[in-house]
């Protein structure tokens, strides 16, 4: 099949090779610039508080600190990472103004003329801050008894609003994405067996070896040029510009090579803050996170709990699912809502389900932002899926992979969100599989098709 | 202090502080680009260097204790466009995604096989115990060394 094909089937060098094994490949920690100074952050101590006073005098008079930074300094604090696609309200500050809402957040940053200096001086900061009772459980952030810890009253997202967080006529907001098809309610009463099962997908951290490293240059005319650990460099763009409000074309964005992202360096999550330094300053500023912020700080995997209610036929088909699953955003947005609706909306996985209800929550807890890696909102819910699969299979005492072969998507079929099925392959992919895996299966799977 | 040491055959000379890392010296103060910051603990091997043919984390040797000695990194190994046997293998095996511990990798292979040129893949791996890799997967690494070991 691959001789049809000039790239498919056949091995390509990775162009970046040759870079990497002289050490020729230029990552962005060895970008410096005549003048460059450095920055560190001041975090929070406590996951959620009320900040009442900063003190940056003791730090400000240690010899070599140029400037500290704080929520005053930034043009427009409050932001969203995917504004770009309509994602909003708007919930997350560069910097906090009076509350800190994640262990580790960023209250202020201290720039000064090396690394070493920079710490120092953000220990010597004082910031007093009265504790309030975190939210750090999922189940807990929904009950109404929870403490609120977003503006807009309640600790979920609001699917259906707008930017501005309110919601469009006619379309109400829900605290819920919710996909429904069918009655699945009947489908359970009328189901032979009913299987639930519960899932839960811990955070994970990307953990590259190579830890976030930005520079951030200030050109002339308000233009600037950052050199970042990214791989998103027009999130980066766009975002800077909103929080600095200059036009995006002011700011030109370079990436080198990456040491490992797994979608750990999509979110611009520490550009802005180098950004608002390196303007007040007026030269060249260098934020290197250190392996422990690279872990604490950066955002992680979500946290996901995913609950199934499976209506089984003794026949072993599937005849409606009801699931809630919920995903947790850590402090702020971020890009949680655009992971919660890629998760709900493929909860049936790739087979066919006649009735489904899901409910998909995109909650907030004081915890560090969650955000993508590698597939996310897929990963979590194929895992649930197929364990779920595993288990109705149990229960009918049918084997999984015929239990499988009988619910596998047909094209012709329609999906839980409406789409006529026009390109299934599971029945053919699973053929495939259990010949690779030597797996001998009974000739009446082997016949099926996707075509029928 | 002012040191002086032999950094891939150059002679340099510079002043440190008494608890700046060679780590630290050879990236900010030196501009060496194949040396990598990774976690500053010896816990990744991604700054590994070679002192006088030994491999150390320079994250965790001070400066000061390089003086008078010889420094190599990758950068050296390569004569003349020519890659080294170990560096080819990495390339045809593929054995290098992102390539931010591979420098790492490659020095203590090198080390290694100065050593004992032909290591059981149990003295291989317990070589390799110190160089984490979070992309290419240990396999393509291990299949890069296996295919220079003379057995
Ligand atoms: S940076 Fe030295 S071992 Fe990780
Ligand atoms: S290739 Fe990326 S860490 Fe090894």
């Amino acid at each position: 099949m691959s001789e049809q094909f000039s790239i498919v089937g056949k091995p390509i060098m990775n162009a970046q090779l040759l870079g990497h094994v002289t050490g020729s490949t230029q990552y962005v920690d060895e970008i410096s610039f005549p003048g460059m100074l450095w920055m560190k952050a001041v975090r929070s101590p406590v996951p959620r508080g009320k900040i009442r006073r900063i003190d940056t005098s003791k730090a400000e008079k240690l010899p070599g600190v140029v400037r500290i930074i704080t929520a005053k300094d930034v043009p427009n604090n409050i932001h969203v990472n995917m504004a770009a696609i309509g994602i909003g309200p708007p919930d997350e500050p560069v910097l906090p103004e009076d509350e800190v809402n994640y262990k580790g957040e960023a209250i202020c940053l201290v720039v000064a003329k090396d690394e070493e200096t920079a710490a120092k001086a953000a220990e010597m900061v004082e910031v007093e801050i009265e504790e309030l009772p975190p939210v750090l459980d999922m189940e807990e952030a929904l009950k109404p008894s929870a403490p609120v810890i977003k503006k807009w009253g309640m600790n979920a997202f609001i699917f259906g609003s707008g930017m501005d967080g309110a919601t469009r006529p006619g379309r109400p907001g829900r605290p819920l994405f919710l996909v429904k098809r069918g009655e699945v309610e009947i489908a359970l009463k009328q189901a032979d067996y009913v299987v639930e099962g519960s899932y839960l997908i811990p955070p994970i951290e990307h953990a590259p070896i190579e830890p976030h490293v930005c520079v951030a240059k200030p050109e002339p005319g308000q233009r600037l040029t950052i050199y970042t650990t990214t791989q998103a460099p027009y999130f980066v763009r766009d975002n800077v510009a909103t929080i600095l409000n200059i036009p995006p074309s002011n700011i030109r964005v370079v990436a080198p090579a990456v040491g490992g992202g797994f979608g750990g360096k999509v979110d611009p999550e520490f550009e802005m803050q180098v950004a608002v330094a390196a303007m007040c300053v007026g030269r060249p500023v260098k934020w290197r996170w250190t392996r422990e912020e690279e872990f604490t700080i950066s955002t992680t995997r979500p946290a996901v709990k995913i609950e199934f209610q499976d209506a089984l036929s003794k026949d072993g088909l599937i005849l409606g699912r009801k699931a809630r699953l919920l995903h947790d955003s850590g402090a702020y947005t971020r890009t949680s809502p655009y992971g919660v609706i890629k998760a709900t909306v493929n909860l049936s996985g790739p087979y066919y389900i006649p009735n489904v209800h899901y409910e998909g929550y995109c909650v907030y807890t004081n915890r560090q932002p969650s955000s993508a890696m590698r597939g996310y909102g897929v990963f979590e819910f194929s895992y649930a899926v197929e364990l779920q699969m595993e288990r109705d299979a149990k229960k009918l005492g049918i084997d999984s992979w015929e239990f499988r072969f009988k619910n596998a998507y047909r094209n012709g079929q329609v999906s839980a969100t409406g789409k006529l099925i026009d390109d299934a392959y599971l029945i053919e992919v699973m053929k495939e599989a259990v010949a690779l895996a030597g797996v001998s299966l009974p000739n009446h799977l082997l016949q099926m098709s996707s075509w029928g | 202090m002012r040191i002086r040491f032999r950094l891939d055959g150059q002679s340099v000379e510079v002043d440190v502080k008494h608890t700046e890392t060679l780590l630290r010296v050879l990236k900010d103060r030196l501009g060496v680009g194949s040396v990598h910051f990774g976690c500053g603990e010896g816990s990744c091997g991604a700054c590994i260097v070679l002192i006088d043919g030994r491999p150390r984390y320079s994250c965790l040797t001070l400066a000061g204790y390089v003086d008078g000695k010889e420094v190599s990194t990758v950068a050296a190994l390569a004569r003349d466009g020519e890659l080294t046997e170990i560096q080819k293998a990495f390339v045809e095996n593929n054995a290098a995604q992102c390539g931010y511990c591979t420098p790492g990798m490659i020095l203590i292979v090198r080390a290694l096989l100065e050593k004992n040129p032909s290591p059981s893949d149990e003295e291989l791996f317990d070589a390799l115990a110190g160089n984490l890799c979070r992309c290419t997967g240990y396999v393509p690494i291990i299949n890069a060394i296996r295919s220079v070991i003379k057995r």
